[in-house]
C-alpha cells in the first residue's frame, strides 16, 4: 500500500483524486436531489467544446472553459423554463451542439495537439502544479458557498418554484450553483476525463442517500465516500495499470453495489425481525 | 377578472379541474405571466414588488423523499429572517417548535418527512407557512387527500386564523364539507362565474355554468348544499347479489 507513495508523482496525484472526489460528491449532492444527475454528463461534454475553443483561441484554459460551462448552464436553465422542452432534450441540445463545436474546431485548426484519450477518459498523471491550485481554490470556493448558501440551497432544491415565495432569491441561488458545478467540472476534466465526471458526480451523493435520510448527514457522506473512491479509485490505476477515470468510477461503482446490498439486506432483516416478534408475541404491532 | 378580497376574508375558490383556481393562487404570488391589468397585494403591485405570503402549495408538488426533517421543512418559513447565518438559528427553531406544537406535530419534529399522514404532511406545510407570520395565507386544496376528523381540524384552525386577522384564499374541490361552510366562495370557470355567500351563489344555475353539468342543489339547516344523485356501480347492484358464488380473487389473512 505504501510502495506507490514513494513516487513523488503518485503522492500529488493522490491529494488531487482524493481533492476531487470530495468535491464532486460534495456538488452531487444537490445535483441528484435536484434531479438533475443528467447535466453533469451534458456539462463536461459541453465545456470540452469550450476547452478545445480556450486552445485554439489562446484564451486561459480554466476562464475559457468555466465561462463556456456557466453559458451552458444558464442556456440549460433558459431552454427548461419553456414547459414545450423538457430538461433533459434541453441538456442533449445544448451539450451536444457544444461538444460537436469542439470537434468542429480541432478537425478544422489542425494545431490542436493535446491529447484526446486525457481529455476523454483523464489523465491524472498529467497534473501540473497550475491545476493542483485551481482544484485547490474551487474546493476551497465550493465549500464556503455552500455553506454560506445552505438554507437557500436547501430551500430551493427542495421546492425550487415555492422558495421564491418565501423570499429567497431562487434566481442568483440558481445561478450561483450553476457556476460553481461548472467550475468544478472544469477542475475535475484533467483528473476524470469528459466521459467520467458524470459517475463521480453522482454516485456518492447516490450511495450516501441510501444510507441516510437526514441532508447534513448526507452531504458529510458523500464528500467522505466521494474522496476515498478518489482514493481508492488511484490505487486501483497504480495497480492494474488503467486510466485514473475509469478506475475511479470503477471503484465508485464496486462501492454503490456493496451499499445497495447491505441496505437491502438490512431492509430485509429488518422485515423478517418484525415478522418473527409479531409472530411470538400473537399480535400485531403498529408499524412505524 | 376583476376581484377584490378585503383584509379579513375567508374566501373559497370553486370549480372544476383546469378552472383557474390555481392559476389564480400563483398570479397573486407573482409567479405566473401577468400580460394585462395589474394585481395589487396590500396596495403594492406584484410586478414592482413580490409580496411575502403563507403560501401552502398542493402534496403531490412535493417530492416526500427528499432526506429533510419535519421539523426542517417548517424552520424554511423563516429562511428569510437571520438571512446572513447559514444554520436554522435557535430562535427559529423554537418559533417552529411552538407552531408544530400547535398543530400537534411536534412529536414528529425529528421524523423524514416521508413517515408522516397525508394530514400531519398538510399540517406540516401550513406550519411552515405560519411561522413567516403571514397576514395574507393562500392554500392550494390544503383538505385534499385528508380524512373527515384531520379536515375539519384544519378547518378549525384556519378559521381561527381568520380571526386573528389573516386574510385567507383557499382552493378546493369539496363543496358541501369545505366550501358550503365559508363565508365567501368565487366558482371559477376560466374566469368569474359568480361569488359571494355560498347561500346566495350555490343556484343550479351558477353550479352548471361553473362545472358543465347539471348538479342539485338542497337545503340543511341553512346551509345550501349539493346532493349527489345515486348511482350503482358495478356487479353487486344494491348488495343483492352474492358474489362469494363466483369463487376468491384476491384474499389475504394474517399479513
Amino acid at each position: 500500500m505504501f510502495t506507490p507513495l514513494q513516487y513523488e508523482f503518485f503522492v500529488r496525484a493522490l491529494i488531487v483524486a482524493t481533492l476531487v472526489g470530495g468535491l464532486c460528491g460534495l456538488i452531487g449532492v444537490y445535483v441528484v436531489l435536484r434531479r438533475m444527475s443528467y447535466i453533469g454528463h451534458g456539462l463536461s461534454h459541453a465545456i470540452f467544446g469550450g476547452a478545445v475553443a480556450s486552445y485554439v483561441l489562446s484564451v486561459n484554459f480554466f476562464l475559457g472553459a468555466s465561462v463556456w460551462g456557466f453559458v451552458s448552464a444558464l442556456l440549460i436553465n433558459l431552454a427548461t423554463r419553456k414547459r414545450s422542452i423538457s430538461a433533459d432534450a434541453a441538456i442533449g441540445i445544448v451539450t451536444t451542439s457544444s461538444f460537436a463545436l469542439g470537434v468542429a474546431l480541432i478537425s478544422r485548426f489542425r494545431s490542436f495537439t493535446r491529447s484526446f484519450d486525457a481529455a476523454l477518459f483523464g489523465n491524472i498523471l498529467g497534473i501540473t502544479q497550475a491545476d493542483v491550485i485551481a482544484i485547490a481554490a474551487v474546493a476551497l470556493l465550493a465549500a464556503a458557498a455552500l455553506f454560506v448558501g445552505y438554507k437557500y440551497l436547501l430551500f430551493t432544491t427542495f421546492e425550487p418554484e415555492v422558495a421564491r415565495f418565501y423570499g429567497v432569491p431562487a434566481g442568483w441561488t440558481d445561478a450561483g450553483f450553476s457556476l460553481l458545478l461548472a467550475a468544478v467540472i472544469v477542475v475535475s476534466l484533467q483528473v476524470l476525463g469528459v466521459t467520467m465526471i458524470a459517475a463521480a458526480i453522482v454516485i456518492p451523493p447516490v450511495v450516501a442517500r441510501l444510507l441516510t435520510d437526514e441532508f447534513a448527514r448526507m452531504l458529510l457522506l458523500s464528500v467522505v465516500i466521494g474522496a476515498l473512491c478518489g482514493l481508492g479509485g488511484l490505487y486501483m490505476s497504480f495497480y492494474l495499470d488503467i486510466s485514473s477515470g475509469a478506475s475511479v468510477v470503477l471503484f465508485s461503482a464496486a462501492v454503490f453495489l456493496i451499499a445497495l446490498s447491505y441496505t437491502t439486506l438490512r431492509s430485509r432483516l429488518g422485515s423478517a425481525r418484525w415478522r418473527r416478534r409479531s409472530a411470538a408475541s400473537g399480535k400485531l404491532e403498529p408499524f412505524h | 377578472m376583476d376581484i377584490t378580497i378585503n383584509r379579513g376574508d375567508f374566501v373559497g375558490l370553486l370549480g372544476p379541474s383546469g378552472s383557474g383556481k390555481t392559476t389564480l393562487i400563483k398570479t397573486i404570488l407573482g409567479a405566473t405571466d401577468v400580460y394585462g391589468g395589474e394585481v395589487r397585494v396590500e396596495g403594492q403591485s406584484i410586478a414592482e414588488r413580490r409580496p411575502r405570503v403563507g403560501y401552502v402549495p398542493q402534496l403531490e408538488t412535493i417530492d416526500w423523499n427528499f432526506p429533510v426533517t419535519v421539523e426542517q421543512v417548517v424552520t424554511m418559513g423563516r429562511v428569510r429572517r437571520g438571512w446572513w447565518y447559514p444554520w436554522q438559528r435557535r430562535e427559529d427553531r423554537l418559533v417552529a417548535h411552538e407552531m408544530m406544537s400547535r398543530l400537534g406535530i411536534a412529536d414528529f419534529a425529528a421524523r423524514h418527512v416521508r413517515e408522516l399522514s397525508g394530514g400531519q404532511k398538510q399540517r406540516a406545510l401550513l406550519a411552515r407557512a405560519l411561522v413567516s407570520s403571514p397576514r395574507l395565507l393562500l392554500l392550494d386544496e390544503p383538505t385534499s387527500g385528508v380524512d373527515i376528523k384531520t379536515r375539519d381540524e384544519i378547518m378549525h384552525l384556519l378559521d381561527e386564523l381568520n380571526h386573528q386577522d389573516v386574510t385567507v384564499i383557499m382552493t378546493t374541490h369539496e363543496i358541501n364539507a369545505v366550501a358550503a361552510h365559508l363565508p365567501w366562495v368565487v366558482c371559477l370557470n376560466g374566469g368569474i362565474v359568480d361569488s359571494g355567500p355560498p347561500a346566495d351563489v350555490f343556484t343550479p344555475d351558477t353550479l352548471r355554468r361553473t362545472y358543465n353539468a347539471d348538479i342539485l342543489v338542497t337545503e340543511y339547516m341553512g346551509m345550501k348544499l349539493v346532493a349527489e344523485s345515486p348511482h350503482f356501480f358495478g356487479r353487486n347492484e344494491r348488495g343483492s347479489a352474492d358474489s362469494s358464488e363466483r369463487g376468491e380473487h384476491v384474499h389475504a389473512a394474517s399479513v
